[in-house]
């Protein structure tokens, strides 16, 4: 299982791979928006936490297609539906990959974009932990919906669409957590939904995921 | 040991073989014939797992089976030894060095499968098989872009599989001489076997 893992970060940072496509969304996005809204500092803070998140969950879902899509065109899901790992245990390593690949680096980019974005310096601890709290699943919910739709040609419109309703709660609560933090108030219950939303997803995700998968092959 | 009884396939709904009943014993090949679109892909795939059968039932023994679609599956930015190398770990570890050496890889091993001519590929493609450690192969058209030489090698992989008490279902057109084969002629909607034990005449 270590290998599949390996090998589709190994992909990731190969050329070609997709490593940085996010990234460069979310970077573009964070030195945009001030620029369009103007350098008043009070508008920026306030839209900052809200900015932020949109901006990390449409990086996530830009690379989406890719989970399945490439594996599935060059034959290797056939060929790792029929090896001796479990379905699910393939989704559950490809959203790992996915998320190590997006989810963390977001994270870890975002403080250094808040500052373009004027976020309230109380805010960037609950920006960090609530991004390593969502993103997992961003990219598990991602996988599902890449499952569903993977052997469509041109799936990636039909993938958004399916799979933006289901980020929609990790994204008020990621919100949330992080515009309650810039304020100093009470954050206890944001951050324990968005916890509550990742860990449902991941433990129950991979299952859905499989099927899909299953369904789709035949 | 590899059997159906009654077993019918459909491809998007539509059954393609119905009433096949053959059995294959280790030590055994099995050569599907048949015109594109007879159903010699959705067989293999039923047998592999990918798809439930229409109808009736197949046995055969659980974690034994190597499944090679038309598709290699190899990643063109890995090398050649880490294509191989991920399948031989997903399968358990089984060494490659052999492997690439009966396919005649090993001048091979650090060009990215993404810089191999097609023949290259699919010998790469079916050297996976070799260190899945499966006793059964299911094949779809394994020779396509091998050149004779390559074909030949390829037959003799086959063939040690046979001895060593593997057996191999192969869907081709190609005469991979093999021992102990049987053929089945696969019209759509209706499948027999024509030849069960005689080798000569099912190559005739």
């Amino acid at each position: 299982m270590k290998a599949l893992l390996l090998r589709d970060l190994r992909l990731a940072f190969r050329s070609g791979g997709g490593f940085g496509l996010g990234l460069a969304f979310f970077f573009l996005l964070s030195v945009l928006v001030p620029l369009g809204v103007g350098p008043e500092g009070g508008t920026l803070a306030r839209i900052a936490p809200g900015i932020l998140w949109v901006g990390a969950l449409l990086a996530c879902l830009l690379s989406l297609d890719r989970i399945f899509a490439l594996d599935h065109e060059d034959g290797s899901l056939d060929l790792l539906a029929t090896a001796p790992i479990p379905l699910e245990a393939v989704v559950a390593l490809k959203a790992l990959a996915h998320w190590i690949v997006t989810g963390l680096p977001l994270t870890l980019i975002a403080p250094g974009l808040a500052i373009f974005l004027n976020l309230p310096p109380a805010g960037y601890p609950w920006l960090i932990l609530s991004l390593l709290l969502g993103t997992p699943a961003l990219s598990i919910i991602g996988a599902f919906g890449a499952a569903l739709t993977v052997g469509l040609r041109r799936g990636g419109l039909l993938l958004s669409l399916l799979v933006l309703p289901l980020y929609v709660p990790t994204l008020i609560f990621g919100g949330e957590v992080v515009r309650r933090g810039a304020e100093d108030m009470a954050l206890g219950t944001p951050l324990a939904l968005l916890a509550a939303i990742s860990l449902g997803a991941t433990a129950l995700l991979p299952f859905a995921a499989a099927s899909a998968l299953r369904v789709n092959l035949r | 040991m590899l059997s159906t009884s009654d077993l019918a396939v459909a491809r998007g709904g539509v059954t393609v073989l119905q009433g096949l009943t053959f059995a294959v014993a280790p030590g055994q090949a099995l050569i599907l014939r048949g015109p594109n679109g007879s159903g010699k892909t959705t067989l293999l795939r039923t047998l592999a797992g990918l798809q439930p059968p229409a109808d009736g039932t197949y046995q055969l023994p659980p974690d034994s089976v190597a499944y090679a679609a038309h598709a290699d599956g190899l990643k063109s930015t890995l090398t050649v030894a880490e294509n191989l190398s991920f399948w031989s770990e997903i399968y358990g570890g089984h060494p490659i060095d052999q492997a690439l050496t009966l396919l005649n890889l090993t001048q091979l091993t650090r060009r990215r499968a993404g810089e191999l001519s097609a023949g290259q590929k699919r010998r790469l493609g079916l050297a996976r098989l070799l260190v899945t450690g499966r006793r059964i192969w299911l094949l779809d058209e394994p020779t396509v872009s091998l050149d004779v030489a390559s074909v030949a090698l390829f037959a003799d992989v086959v063939r040690a599989h046979l001895k060593t008490g593997g057996l191999a279902v192969i869907a081709t057109h190609v005469d991979l001489g093999l021992p102990e084969a049987t053929t089945l002629d696969l019209d759509p909607h209706r499948a027999r076997v024509i030849q069960t034990t005689d080798f000569d005449e099912a190559f005739a």
